[in-house]
């Protein structure tokens, strides 16, 4: 659409930009203060500098849990967007059963997270839960809270459960855009089902599955409450990830120095890849027309 | 017996049934659990409770200090939805019909907001709504959470009032409506699904939050969410209640889904299909 220039536009924008800067800025800004000083308690700070920044960087802590967190990510997206774009090919384009998988594909998204962890923890236990019980009663030995593997594969498959379904909602959306006309002249030229997904269904849904992995991945970067009931950072440090992390510094420990250094790292490590993964989406969407 | 209407058995629906199973599977497990006894649950391991009983649902329903729980959360979900519309509609506006100085840049910094963890505001939001008097008070985790549903509302309410003529607008002004009266009269309920869309995804991101909610409330507006870590008592777990408390947490959710459910599809891809 072409727009018109028009300043007073900056009005209309206010009441939000307001809204932001009181529930975002200002709380930011602290962190910024924390992390350039140093304290002894009773309120008395002094000025630290990069220190914090630096010791930040040296610490193998802050690598590792980035590391884990890099892992899972990558993991979870390479399952859930090929599974999200799989289940959705196959979903009923109409009529009732349409809307009965969209509804019951959407709960598992408005569960609270913790409550989310909560079912996971009940459904891996080997004594009163399902999923435990069956691996123990197969002879697999199975124990999230002892056994590394065991806790990364319950993180995985419940991150599995909880978000493909946004994954498969945003594909089905992208589907449901292709006119009719596409598939029949499709059949006209005898395309294969492949090429039909590679040349038309693919590039369709392209945008959307923009959306879906800048979603994931920002979520999945800076998961806390799932894994956090499930495992709560165990074994050990093993499923300790970033934002685990990050709050058993901050509020844990009250290391506030480190915690806030660690923060803006954090944000701007975040930040970096939104910008990259919105530049690649406009230019698509410009691309589209 | 009529022979029932064979349903075409083949690939694509053994896919999505599997799939539903997969996503059912834990939460009839967590409705299973909530309808057993704590000793049979930890006694005996049944696919189904033996004697089905509602009592662990008695004791949330009737415990102040646990409905409550559900009635912070819900109060302060509805806060946050009002607020976050109310700022990023006419934003949403401004976004979807003018350029203006910085417009682009001001668009990825709010999308950024979107993207900034929890986490990493949990200890500043702490001490903010300390230091300024609001701390444990429903209105502090409605603001708190705006950080993240206003971005959102703004993207997904901007998708949709693209997809709406520009050309309206202008008949509009010619017919002599003034802004408000326009906005509300005529370009609102062009963009009801919208708006419908946008109020479902405030509602559920700030429904399904914790760490804030938790971090900024001790007793008045403690939610829900938080309340059931305390079934973790001298005797052990409380799983029964534990599991009747998640079965009711999902209930508002899922009501709400049922309300959208013609345009979850489109809400997902924020207005951009």
């Amino acid at each position: 659409m072409n727009k018109t220039t028009n300043q007073k536009a900056w009005f209309l924008v206010l009441p939000v930009l307001l809204l932001v800067a009181f529930s975002a800025v200002i709380p930011l800004m602290t962190v910024v203060n924390y992390s350039v000083q140093d304290t002894f308690g009773q309120n008395e700070f002094f000025w630290a500098g990069l220190e914090w920044f630096e010791e930040m960087l040296r610490s193998e802590r802050m690598w590792d849990a980035l590391g884990r967190q890099l892992l899972f990510s990558g993991i979870i997206l390479l399952i859930e967007i090929p599974l999200g774009v799989f289940v959705a090919l196959n979903m009923p384009k109409s009529g009732f059963w349409s809307s009965f998988c969209l509804v019951v594909m959407s709960l598992p998204l408005l569960i609270p997270w913790n409550v989310v962890g909560t079912i996971w923890q009940i459904f891996g236990r080997v004594d009163i839960g399902l999923l435990g019980y069956t691996l123990d009663a197969l002879g697999i030995s199975y124990n999230y809270t002892q056994d590394v593997f065991a806790a990364w594969a319950t993180i995985i498959v419940m991150d599995v459960w909880h978000w493909t379904s946004l994954v498969a909602l945003l594909a089905f959306a992208g589907l449901k855009s292709i006119p009719d006309a596409y598939y029949q002249a499709a059949k006209i030229d005898q395309a294969s089902r492949w090429a039909v997904f590679r040349y038309i269904e693919l590039p369709k849904m392209m945008g959307v599955l923009m959306i879906a992995i800048l979603l994931r991945f920002m979520d999945s970067f800076m998961i806390y409450t799932e894994p956090f009931v499930v495992t709560g950072g165990g074994p050990g440090n093993a499923t300790t990830l970033l934002s685990i992390d990050l709050v058993k510094m901050a509020l844990g420990q009250f290391d506030l120095g480190p915690a806030a250094a660690f923060s803006l790292m954090y944000n701007l490590v975040i930040l970096t890849m939104a910008y990259v993964f919105y530049t690649v989406m406009t230019t698509l969407e410009k691309r589209e027309g | 017996m009529a022979a029932p209407r064979r349903s075409p058995l083949n690939g694509s629906t053994l896919v999505i049934g599997l799939y539903l199973l997969f996503l059912m599977l834990p939460l009839y497990w967590l409705l299973n659990m909530s309808l057993k006894t704590n000793t049979e649950i930890l006694n005996s391991f049944t696919l189904w409770p033996d004697r089905p009983t509602l009592d662990n649902y008695r004791t949330i329903l009737t415990d102040a200090s646990w409905y409550m729980g559900y009635v912070n959360s819900l109060i302060y979900v509805v806060m946050n939805t009002v607020i976050s519309l109310a700022v990023a509609l006419p934003a949403a506006y401004a976004f979807s019909r003018y350029n203006f100085m910085g417009d682009k840049h001001l668009f990825f910094w709010l999308l950024s907001q979107r993207m900034a963890p929890p986490a990493v505001f949990a200890l500043p939001f702490f001490q903010f709504y300390s230091s300024v008097g609001l701390f444990d008070t429903h209105i502090a985790v409605a603001l708190a959470h705006c950080l993240f549903n206003v971005p959102l509302a703004v993207w997904i309410l901007e998708g949709f009032m693209r997809g709406v003529p520009k050309e309206i607008d202008e008949t509009a002004y010619i017919d002599g409506y003034s802004f408000g009266r326009f906005f509300v009269k005529i370009f609102m309920p062009l963009i009801s699904s919208g708006i419908g869309v946008a109020a479902f995804f405030c509602f559920m991101f700030s429904w399904v939050e914790l760490l804030l909610s938790r971090t900024l409330t001790t007793v008045d507006a403690k939610p829900i969410a938080a309340i059931m870590t305390r079934t973790q008592g001298a005797s052990g777990i409380d799983w029964g209640v534990l599991a009747a408390a998640g079965v009711l947490t999902v209930v508002p959710g899922a009501l709400v889904i049922y309300f959208v459910r013609n345009y979850i599809a489109k809400g997902f891809a924020l207005g951009r299909v």
